[in-house]
């Protein structure tokens, strides 16, 4: 493979394009209701018409409204369908030659649609996932090129650091910084890891974007491998996404074919393999000394930090390890600049955020919108706030490790500093919004049982703290709890915080904590009155 | 499994064989080692694998995957009772998983969950009597935007209440009475 054989694909690509071209969702969310029956539909509906010259129905990656799905829309004009059904494909291609639909209509001019800025899902939506010559015809694997023949391995990394670039996964440690040290630490032998164990519940960011354009992850890990001077990749998928394996599997076979994974990639010295290992349910593998250690077919145990994987990870070797949206990033940064992206964002949190909306909220689905959006409008101009015009009451953000961040708060522009302010973190990326029904104590509860259940157990704050934690929190909801216990409470999450080995246990009272924050109120609600020998309840205590 | 270890003094590895060597399952376990060279850190792909073959793992199998990879049985053992995705245990015939994600539990999964208990008269990771119904929770399958999910069989199912979750598996509770 060489550059013109690349602009020749693409070139082959965007030949055949036809007049009118109708695409389908075909992500988890659509996929679940019943997208493929409407793409088989619609196909024949195709045929049926003799249209087969003028329109292509094309399967595409999340479209980003899932709560409408199966979403259709038609190219070029733009017109969105939702809850479309089998039985609806004749009257919608029909509409291609002046037929009318009863099909509910969406508007592509809504402020859901028009507030996003896509980097990191660009193509999503667009491209078929199933196919290389769809993304090549995107631009895709010029990156790869340009870097293989153009740039020094030091080159790439001082432009992903110029480009303010931070770790998508959640603690937002600066990429190019992590890129540098393992570039720099001497070894014959380094790994890239790809960290798509998208564990926190309420979640889906990874996944949509493994689902819709899965070699923009792979050519991403290829130019980080020739960075940090690495010959081997691993995707680590959540087993509960085989969706996402499969397409992730046949774009590795896609790739490879091409010539764009393998040995002498683009004519280049650089030899590239990825292979993909399959998680088994275990929220700790999020972790990254934890997701070596299963990577390695062990249990997957965290162990303590330094060493950093960067200078000893994967059997020893320093090892990379980055989020599905930050290898994402990557390709773009490189196709058009690192001024670009740092132009996007905020003075510290430069480019996009992509965010699973959901709970509580009209609009539910995947948005990307630049770094200091303000949540305000994230939930209520884009999400459209609570159906029934209910009143928001919090937003939860970092899933199991992040915090509630109260509707008072919603002026808070999204960034990491601005989020870790207020107790919370910007966590991978899950969005959960929760109204007046939500009660607070419960939230706190479940999700320190969440901790209890994935705790590991090889650390005793982590493994006897949160069962703790969680026995005071169900005594708080049952009214069995007194002041004294609500302090016990408090005391345990700052030693577990401060205790505990790594992230689950450290971040387990955020939850907690969070809520105390704004919420004490509940909490001292549904404490027992201690009652004096009199047995009168005794007056306020604190 | 520590059982079955400790009640046998004598190697039992013959004996296992054996029950291998009749079963073709086995063969294409073995197979799939083979694909990934017999490599250690392949036994969670390998256990997949297992799980895939067999629906469960039991003791047997967990010896064979040991004994064909060269490890020792305890890190088998312990791998496969580390991660959740892994069961020992015979399951139903039909599945029903209830997603317990932030997002499906705000919009009511508990009552969706508590609705199939009450009807099925097991509780979550529990299996019926007549092995006819296994109903196990999720920790979130990213499905948010469609929420509360259930997955049937594999099939994921949008916007479940409790009624349409009752309805879903009557057919399958109510089987043989």
């Amino acid at each position: 493979m060489v550059i013109d054989d690349l602009n020749a694909i693409a070139e082959a690509e965007r030949a055949a394009r036809k007049k009118y071209t109708l695409r389908c969702c075909m992500a988890a969310g659509c996929h679940s209701s019943n997208s493929v029956a409407v793409k088989k539909a619609l196909e024949q509906a195709v045929k049926d018409a003799g249209l087969e010259d003028l329109v292509e129905v094309r399967g595409v990656g999340c479209m980003r409204l899932c709560c409408q799905g199966p979403l259709v829309q038609v190219d070029p004009d733009g017109t969105l369908y939702e809850k479309v059904r089998p039985e609806d494909s004749a009257s919608l291609v029909g509409t291609l030659r002046g037929g009318t639909t009863h099909v509910q209509k969406g508007d592509p001019n809504s402020p859901f649609f028009t507030e996003q800025l896509s980097i990191v899902l660009a193509n999503s939506g667009y491209i078929d996932p199933e196919r290389i010559e769809s993304y090549i015809a995107a631009d895709g694997y010029r990156a790869l090129h340009d870097v293989l023949r153009e740039m020094t391995p030091k080159e790439v990394v001082d432009e992903i650091i110029k480009s303010g670039l931070r770790g998508r996964g959640g603690a937002g440690f600066p990429t190019g910084l992590k890129w540098g040290t393992v570039a720099k630490t001497e070894s014959a032998q380094k790994y890239v890891i790809c960290n798509a164990d998208e564990g926190d519940p309420g979640a889906f960011m990874d996944r949509s974007v493994l689902e819709s354009d899965p070699h923009s992850i792979l050519e991403g890990m290829a130019i980080a491998g020739y960075a940090v001077g690495a010959n081997q990749g691993f995707v680590y998928v959540r087993a509960e996404y085989p969706l996402a394996i499969s397409r992730l599997q046949n774009a590795i076979k896609q790739a490879k074919q091409r010539g764009l994974l393998g040995s002498g990639i683009f004519e280049s010295p650089f030899t590239f393999n990825i292979d993909v290992r399959i998680g088994a349910g275990a929220f700790v593998c999020g972790e990254e000394t934890a997701l070596m250690m299963s990577v390695e077919g062990k249990r997957g145990t965290p162990r303590p930090r330094p060493p950093f994987p960067a200078e000893s990870g994967l059997w020893g070797c320093p090892t990379l390890i980055n989020n599905v949206e930050t290898f994402a990033n990557v390709a773009p940064i490189l196709r058009k600049g690192a001024d670009w992206f740092a132009s996007i964002g905020t003075e510290k949190s430069k480019g996009t955020k992509v965010f699973a909306l959901a709970g509580k909220i009209t609009n539910t689905g995947l948005i990307e919108v630049p770094m200091g959006t303000k949540l305000r409008d994230i939930v209520e101009k884009m999400g459209g706030g609570a159906p029934d015009g209910a009143p928001i009451k919090a937003v939860q953000t970092g899933g199991p490790s992040g915090g509630c961040i109260p509707a008072e708060a919603l002026d808070t522009p999204v960034d990491y500093e601005s989020l870790a302010s207020l107790g919370s973190i910007m966590g991978s990326g899950g969005m959960i919004v929760m109204d007046d029904a939500t009660r607070m104590v419960d939230v706190a509860r479940f999700f320190m049982e969440f901790c209890m259940d994935e705790s590991c157990g090889k650390c005793v704050p982590c493994r006897a703290g949160t069962v703790q934690m969680h026995s005071l929190l169900e005594k708080i909801l049952n009214r069995e709890a007194t002041a004294a216990d609500l302090q016990r409470l408090e005391e345990l999450c700052q030693m577990v915080r401060d205790t505990s080995l790594c992230g689950l246990g450290q971040t387990a009272p955020n939850p907690v904590l969070s809520t105390l924050r704004f919420f004490r109120s509940e909490y001292e609600e549904l404490l027992k009155k201690e009652t004096a020998h009199n047995g009168e309840p005794r007056a306020a205590i604190r | 499994m520590i059982a079955t270890i400790s009640n046998t003094k004598k190697n039992r590895l013959p004996e296992i064989l054996e029950h291998a060597s009749g079963d073709k399952r086995f063969k294409i376990l073995e197979a799939h080692m083979k694909k990934h060279q017999f490599k250690h850190d392949a036994l969670i792909e390998v256990l997949h694998k297992a799980q895939e073959l067999f629906g469960y793992l039991e003791d047997d199998l967990l010896l064979f995957v040991a004994y064909k990879l060269k490890l020792p049985p305890s890190r088998v053992y312990g791998v496969a009772t580390f991660y959740h995705f892994f069961t020992l245990k015979p399951q139903g015939a039909h599945t029903c998983v209830v997603c317990m994600g932030t997002a499906c539990y705000v919009k009511g999964a508990d009552k969706v969950l508590a609705a199939i208990e009450q009807a099925a008269k097991i509780k979550a990771g529990g299996t019926t009597p007549d092995n006819q119904l296994s109903l196990m929770t999720a920790r979130c399958i990213g499905a948010c935007g469609i929420a509360p999910a259930v997955v049937y069989d594999g099939t994921v199912t949008p916007r479940q209440t409790p009624e349409l979750a009752v309805q879903h598996v009557k057919g399958w509770i109510d089987h043989g009475n």
